[in-house]
């Protein structure tokens, strides 16, 4: 037997492997987020950059102490730790006081990655977990908006950033709506063609949906990321909202839907994970059809403005389940024939 | 019945308290545990009334543990548990008003606490008075011990207070999530992290000194 293994490789297919690697594929998705990234920067000035790098700093450092407790290699050379880092960070408020954002940093790395066992393990996206986390900790500050476009972006910081650590940001500016915020409360619509540039406020990297979907165009182009999550998504949104919009006028534009609030980032980046989506093509589209329905749901019914990130945590949820309830068909088993 | 053993030490009271803890090593009472722990002092009340119950009961059934038939022993436990809860009860809504609103349906709910259940099948029922009184004496400091750790977490990080005092300044961003049911998960989690932690050290030292 011995003699066997060291010449033969016994295993079961697939024989054949690509030779992607996750520290490859997580480099494709850096560069995805780089135009998203520049254009949050150039939006927000100083605070964006602040809360991207403190976020990102934070996760590599969570998972590198995690590692070094458990005698284990650390594993931040995979990328994957900055990568979460650096999409928590692209959904927070650009003036949220830091302190926050790295508590949500460790909380995404520690709690909703690591412990569930690492990259591969876990059951919801890291990113938005701790986001989850964040949002039911402070409620008031993760909706505190800052303006975009402030003319002295580039050379002063909000003074809520610099909270000291478990006190309460004094927010400067004035606190700017976002355009999800100003349909639900003051029921004013935005202008389409602002939104699709990124010209609204709202979090960090979620304001420019063209710069979004090129990142995305550039992942599906390598076969990196799975287009059907993302296109299912959007079409369950604007069927949904395009029906209640023809009973109501005074709901959102199927348009207002797809191009607002976390929608194109969280369907792009956040529900396309590979690790916490589902792997059957059938299994996909449940997922994806059930992230749509309850951000559609959560927007129009619900009490929050915003209910992306809760329809992907919900879509995580039952991942699982529909990995088991709907598998494909083993070729030459079941209904077409095949043996009995 | 086996009571060769009657002798009253001190273990069968420490016991309780750390290394059998009801809560952190035994994992029994949740519902409690994580429902009404939100502040110190509900958490405190629970425990109180939890160990009231806990050692009357315990007492009860030891006395009659020879006149119980086996067959409808768990609905005899049941009945003298319940008992003292509807004393609980009315001695707590004579106490405060307040703590009996805020501690709602948890305190009838008692009675199916698995701990009280628990230690009269598995301790008071096979072992003399005396030594039931110490046992319950102990898991019921240690429950209470317990909540009282988890409710203070939470309060202190919840509201920023401790039994109702301000202890942390006025800019003191509260984190609503640990007043939230989900916190309740977070701190057992992080307590039972750090007993686990430290018992394995304990065991780890052990082993050494036995090497």
């Amino acid at each position: 037997m011995n003699v066997l293994n060291k010449t033969l490789e016994i295993r079961t297919s697939p024989h054949l492997k690509s030779a992607v690697s996750t520290d490859q594929i997580m480099m494709h998705v850096v560069i995805a987020l780089v135009p998203t990234t520049l254009f949050a920067i150039y939006a927000f000035g100083l605070a964006a950059l602040l809360i991207l790098s403190v976020t990102t700093f934070t996760a590599i450092l969570t998972e590198h102490i995690y590692c070094r407790l458990n005698n284990k290699e650390t594993t931040i050379t995979d990328w994957s730790a900055a990568i979460t880092g650096l999409l928590l960070g692209l959904t927070l408020p650009p003036a949220l006081p830091l302190w926050m954002a790295a508590l949500g940093s460790v909380a995404s790395i520690a709690l909703v990655k690591l412990l569930f066992g690492g990259l591969g393990y876990n059951i919801f996206n890291p990113a938005l977990g701790g986001r989850a986390i964040l949002q039911a900790a402070f409620p008031v500050a993760i909706t505190t908006w800052h303006p975009a476009f402030l003319a002295d972006r580039f050379s002063s910081i909000p003074s809520s950033s610099f909270a000291w650590p478990f006190t309460t940001g004094t927010y400067d500016a004035v606190a700017g709506a976002t355009p999800l915020g100003n349909m639900k409360f003051n029921q004013v619509s935005t202008d389409v063609t602002d939104m699709a540039m990124g010209l609204t406020s709202g979090s960090v990297g979620e304001t420019s949906a063209v710069l979004i979907l090129l990142g995305g165009a550039y992942l599906v182009a390598r076969n990196m990321m799975n287009w059907k999550i993302p296109v299912v998504i959007f079409i369950t949104v604007a069927i949904l909202s395009g029906i209640v919009n023809f009973f109501n006028p005074n709901t959102p534009t199927p348009m207002f839907m797809l191009l607002s609030g976390g929608m194109m980032l969280g369907a792009v980046f956040m529900a396309t994970d590979m690790v916490s989506s589902p792997v059957t093509d059938r299994g996909i589209i449940a997922y994806s059809v059930i992230i749509g329905i309850m951000v559609t749901v959560i927007r129009l019914w619900g009490g929050l403005p915003e209910g992306m990130m809760y329809a992907v945590l919900m879509g995580n949820a039952v991942s699982p389940l529909l990995n088991r309830s709907l598998k494909s068909r083993v070729y030459g088993t079941g209904k077409k024939g095949g043996a009995k | 019945m086996n009571e060769a053993n009657n002798k009253l030490d001190t273990n069968t009271f420490i016991k309780g308290l750390w290394k059998e803890n009801p809560v952190f090593v035994q994992v029994l009472g949740m519902c409690p545990v994580l429902a009404v722990t939100n502040s110190a002092t509900n958490g405190m009340a629970m425990g109180l009334a939890t160990a009231f119950v806990l050692i009357m009961s315990s007492t009860l059934v030891s006395l009659l543990r020879n006149f119980i038939p086996k067959q409808v022993r768990i609905a005899t436990f049941i009945l003298i548990i319940a008992t003292f809860v509807t004393v609980a009860e009315y001695l707590i809504q004579a106490i405060s008003i307040d703590i009996h609103k805020a501690l709602g349906a948890f305190i009838s709910l008692i009675v199916v606490n698995c701990l009280i259940l628990g230690r009269a099948e598995a301790f008071a029922s096979k072992n003399s008075v005396g030594k039931s009184i110490l046992d319950a004496t102990g898991m019921g400091v240690g429950f209470t011990f317990a909540l009282l750790c988890l409710g203070g977490v939470r309060e202190i990080l919840g509201t920023g207070t401790f039994f109702g005092i301000q202890i942390l300044g006025a800019s003191f961003e509260p984190w609503i999530l640990m007043i939230l049911p989900g916190g309740g998960f977070f701190t057992l989690g992080a307590w039972l992290l750090l007993f686990n932690y430290m018992k394995e050290r304990k065991a780890a030292k052990m082993q050494e000194a036995t090497a």
